[in-house]
C-alpha cells in the first residue's frame, strides 16, 4: 500500500482515534470491524487487517449531496440504534457538506463545498443521494442557484471516488419512471467516465456504505464491482437465493392471500408478487436498522427497489408478472396465453366447419 | 387413389429421434413450467419438494431440449434434402408460389392441397418461426437460469440477454412463449391429421417410420 501514505493526511485524527474519543471501546471497535468484514463476505482473517488499517488511516472528507429525492438515504444513515453503525460511520467519515445534518446554511454552506473541491481535489469521497435532471438545461432541481448538472460534474468530477447511494442516484429511481419529466437519470449517466460505485436501494443499507468505505481505507481500491457499477460483496448474490424463506418456496408452500395461514406462519411470498428471484442484493443476510429486519422477514414481498427501472418494471408489486400491453390493465399473461389457445381452438374449428360447407367429400373426388 | 404409391424414405433417423425428444422436452417444460409460473399444488409440509422437483425437471429437459434443437440445427446441413435448412426460406419464386398456393388452400380460396414430399413451403416456414421460438425460450430460459449460477457458459446460452431485456421482461416473455407453443402444437397436430385423412399418403405414420407415400407424378 504504497500509495495510501499520501492519503494519510486528509484530516487530523485517525478513525480508531475519533472512535475512542466517542466513547467506544477497543471491543466495540473490534465487533465493528467483524461486522463490517463479514459485509465485505471476507473470510474472518481479514478482521486484523480491517482494524490494522482504521487504526492507521487518517479520516477521509466527505461530501453529501443530495438532489431529486425524498432524503431516505439521510434517514437511513442517521436513524439507526446504539452503538449505531451509522454514528460509526459519521464517526469514521469526515463530513464537510450535507444539507440535512450541516450546521452551516446559505453561502456559508456552499463555500465549504467549494473549498474541498479545491483544497481536497481528487482526495475527497462524494456521496450523492437523489437523481439528476437533465431536461431543460436542469432548471427542475437546483442548490443555491446551481442546477444539479452542473454541480454533480464538479463535485464527482474532481472527487477521488463518488458513491452513488439509493435507486435515485444510481439509476434515477421513482423521478425517472416513466413518464420521467424532468429528465431525471443516476450520476454515471450525469457525469459519464468519472469513478462511481453504484448502491442502489429505497434506502441504500448503510452497512453497505460503510462497507465500502472501508474496504478502500483497508485495500487502497474501489471493491469489485459488476456491470452495472455495484459492488459484488453486497449484489453478487440474488435476494431469492439467500432468504430465510427459500424453503418454502421449493417444498412449494405459498401465501396465497394477506393473512391466510401460510401468511401467518412465514411461508413464501412468491405468489404475492415476491421480486426476490430477480433482485440482487444482500438484504437477507445484511438486513436494514442493525439486522433487525428486512422487507420479507417482515411478511411483504420484495419489490425489487434496487433493480434499475424497478418502478417501471417490478411493478405490479403484487403480481409476479409484468401486464402485457395493450390488452387492457386487468388482463394477465395467463388471460392473454388462454385467449390465444381459445383463438387457436376457434380457428381449427371454423377450419373443419369451412371444410365440409365448401363441400368436403365429394369435389376431393373429382379432383382426384 | 388408384394410382401407384411409391414409398419414400423422408425423414431419417435423427429427425425423427430429435422430433420425439422435442415432444417429450416441450410436455415436460409446459408443465412444469406451468407450475412454475402458477404454483397450482401445494405442498402440506415443509419435508415436501413440489417445487424444487418441478425445476428440476425443467432444467433437465431444459439441457435435453438445448441439445436435440443443437443436432436438429446441425442435421439442417448435413441431412438429406427434405431435413435441409433450405425448406425453411421461402425465398426463391417457386417456394414462394407455393407458400401462397398452400395459404390459399388453408383459406379456402383453392381447393388444391399442398403437397411436398418433405415439408410445404409454409410449413417450411412455419418451423422457421417455430425455430426461432424455440431459440427464445432456450436463451431466455439460460438468462433465467444464470441468475444464481454464475460461469462462462450460462452467460453464453442466455445470461447476456439480461444485459439487452429487463429481467422482467424476459420472464414475461419467457411464460408467453409456452402459449406460442401451445398453440403452434395445436395448429400442427390438427394440420398433419387434416393432410393425412385427405392424402391418405401416410404423413402421421412418416414421422414415426419415416416413410411417405407419394403417387408417380408427385415424385419428381
Ligand atoms: C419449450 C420450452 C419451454 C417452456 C414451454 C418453458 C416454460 C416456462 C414457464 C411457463 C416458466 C414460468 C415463467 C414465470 O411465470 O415466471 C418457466 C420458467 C423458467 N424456465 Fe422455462 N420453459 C421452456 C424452456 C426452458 C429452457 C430451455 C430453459 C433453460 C434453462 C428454461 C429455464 C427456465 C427457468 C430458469 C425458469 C425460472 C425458474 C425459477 O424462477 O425458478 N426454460 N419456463
Ligand atoms: S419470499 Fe421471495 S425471495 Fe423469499 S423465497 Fe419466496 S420468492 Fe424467493
Amino acid at each position: 500500500m504504497a500509495s495510501s501514505s499520501k492519503r494519510d493526511d486528509l484530516s487530523g485524527v485517525t478513525i480508531y482515534e475519533a472512535l475512542k474519543e466517542r466513547g467506544f471501546s477497543r471491543r466495540d471497535f473490534l465487533s465493528f470491524c467483524t461486522l463490517i468484514t463479514a459485509t465485505l463476505a471476507l473470510p474472518s482473517t481479514f478482521v486484523s487487517k480491517v482494524a490494522e488499517a482504521l487504526e492507521r488511516r487518517k479520516k477521509p472528507v466527505l461530501v453529501w449531496l443530495e438532489f431529486q429525492d425524498c432524503a431516505g438515504n439521510t434517514e437511513a444513515l442517521l436513524r439507526a440504534s446504539k452503538p449505531t453503525v451509522g454514528e460509526i460511520v459519521l464517526d469514521i467519515l469526515s463530513v464537510e457538506y450535507h444539507e440535512t445534518i450541516m450546521a452551516a446554511a446559505g453561502h456559508q454552506a456552499e463555500k465549504s463545498l467549494m473549498d474541498v473541491v479545491k483544497n481536497q481535489k481528487g482526495r475527497y469521497i462524494a456521496v450523492v443521494e437523489g437523481s439528476v435532471p437533465m431536461g431543460d438545461g436542469g432548471v427542475y432541481c437546483c442548490v443555491g442557484g446551481r442546477a444539479a448538472k452542473e454541480t454533480v460534474k464538479e463535485v464527482c468530477g474532481n472527487a477521488m471516488a463518488t458513491l452513488a447511494v439509493g435507486t435515485c442516484a444510481a439509476y434515477g429511481g421513482l423521478p425517472a419512471a416513466s413518464p420521467n419529466p424532468t429528465g431525471a437519470v443516476g450520476v454515471t449517466q450525469a457525469v459519464p467516465g468519472v469513478p462511481v460505485v453504484n448502491l442502489p436501494g429505497c434506502p441504500v443499507n448503510v452497512e453497505n456504505i460503510t462497507a465500502t468505505v472501508v474496504h478502500f481505507l483497508t485495500f487502497g481500491s474501489l471493491p469489485p464491482l459488476d456491470s452495472r457499477g455495484r459492488p459484488l460483496f453486497a449484489y453478487g448474490k440474488r435476494i431469492h437465493d439467500n432468504c430465510e424463506r427459500r424453503a418454502h418456496f421449493d417444498a412449494g408452500q405459498f401465501v396465497r392471500q394477506w393473512g391466510d395461514e401460510g401468511h401467518r406462519k412465514g411461508w413464501c411470498l412468491y405468489e404475492m408478487g415476491c421480486k426476490g428471484p430477480e433482485t440482487f442484493k444482500n438484504c437477507p443476510t445484511v438486513k436494514y436498522n442493525e439486522g433487525t429486519s428486512w422487507p420479507v422477514q417482515a411478511g411483504h414481498g420484495c419489490i425489487g427497489c434496487a433493480e434499475p427501472a424497478f418502478w417501471d418494471r417490478m411493478a405490479p408489486f403484487y403480481r409476479r408478472l409484468p401486464q402485457p400491453p395493450g390488452f387492457g390493465v386487468e388482463s394477465t399473461a395467463d388471460k392473454v396465453g388462454a385467449g390465444l389457445a381459445a383463438v387457436t381452438g376457434a380457428a381449427l374449428v371454423a377450419h373443419g366447419i369451412g371444410r365440409i360447407l365448401s363441400g368436403g367429400k365429394k369435389k376431393e373426388e373429382e379432383r382426384r | 387413389m388408384s394410382k401407384e404409391r411409391i414409398r419414400v424414405y423422408a425423414w431419417e433417423f435423427p429427425i425423427r429421434l430429435t422430433h420425439w425428444i422435442n415432444v417429450l422436452c416441450i410436455l415436460a417444460l409446459s408443465v412444469t413450467g406451468f407450475y412454475i409460473g402458477n404454483p397450482f399444488m401445494h405442498a402440506v409440509s415443509s419435508k415436501q419438494y413440489i417445487m424444487g422437483w418441478m425445476r428440476f425437471i425443467h432444467f433437465v429437459s431444459a439441457y435435453t431440449f438445448m441439445l436435440s434443437m443443437v443436432v436438429r440445427i446441425y442435421w439442417a446441413f448435413v441431412g438429406n434434402r427434405y431435413a435441409s435448412w433450405r425448406v425453411w426460406f421461402p425465398f426463391t419464386s417457386r417456394r414462394f408460389r407455393d407458400l401462397m398456393d398452400a395459404v390459399k388452400f388453408y383459406l379456402f380460396i383453392s381447393k388444391k392441397p399442398p403437397y411436398a414430399v418433405g415439408h410445404t413451403a409454409l410449413a417450411g416456414f412455419t418451423y422457421l418461426l417455430v425455430f426461432g421460438v424455440f431459440i427464445f425460450m432456450i436463451v431466455s430460459g439460460f438468462a433465467l437460469y444464470s441468475l444464481n449460477r454464475d460461469g462462462a457458459l450460462w452467460t453464453l446460452l442466455g445470461g447476456w440477454l439480461t444485459g439487452v431485456m429487463h429481467l422482467q421482461t424476459i420472464r414475461l416473455f419467457h411464460h408467453l412463449g409456452m402459449y406460442l407453443i401451445l398453440a403452434f402444437t395445436i395448429i400442427h397436430v390438427y394440420i398433419g391429421w387434416y393432410l393425412d385423412l385427405k392424402e391418405r399418403n401416410g404423413l402421421m405414420g412418416s414421422i414415426f417410420s419415416g416413410y411417405k407415400f407419394v403417387t408417380g407424378k408427385e415424385w419428381e
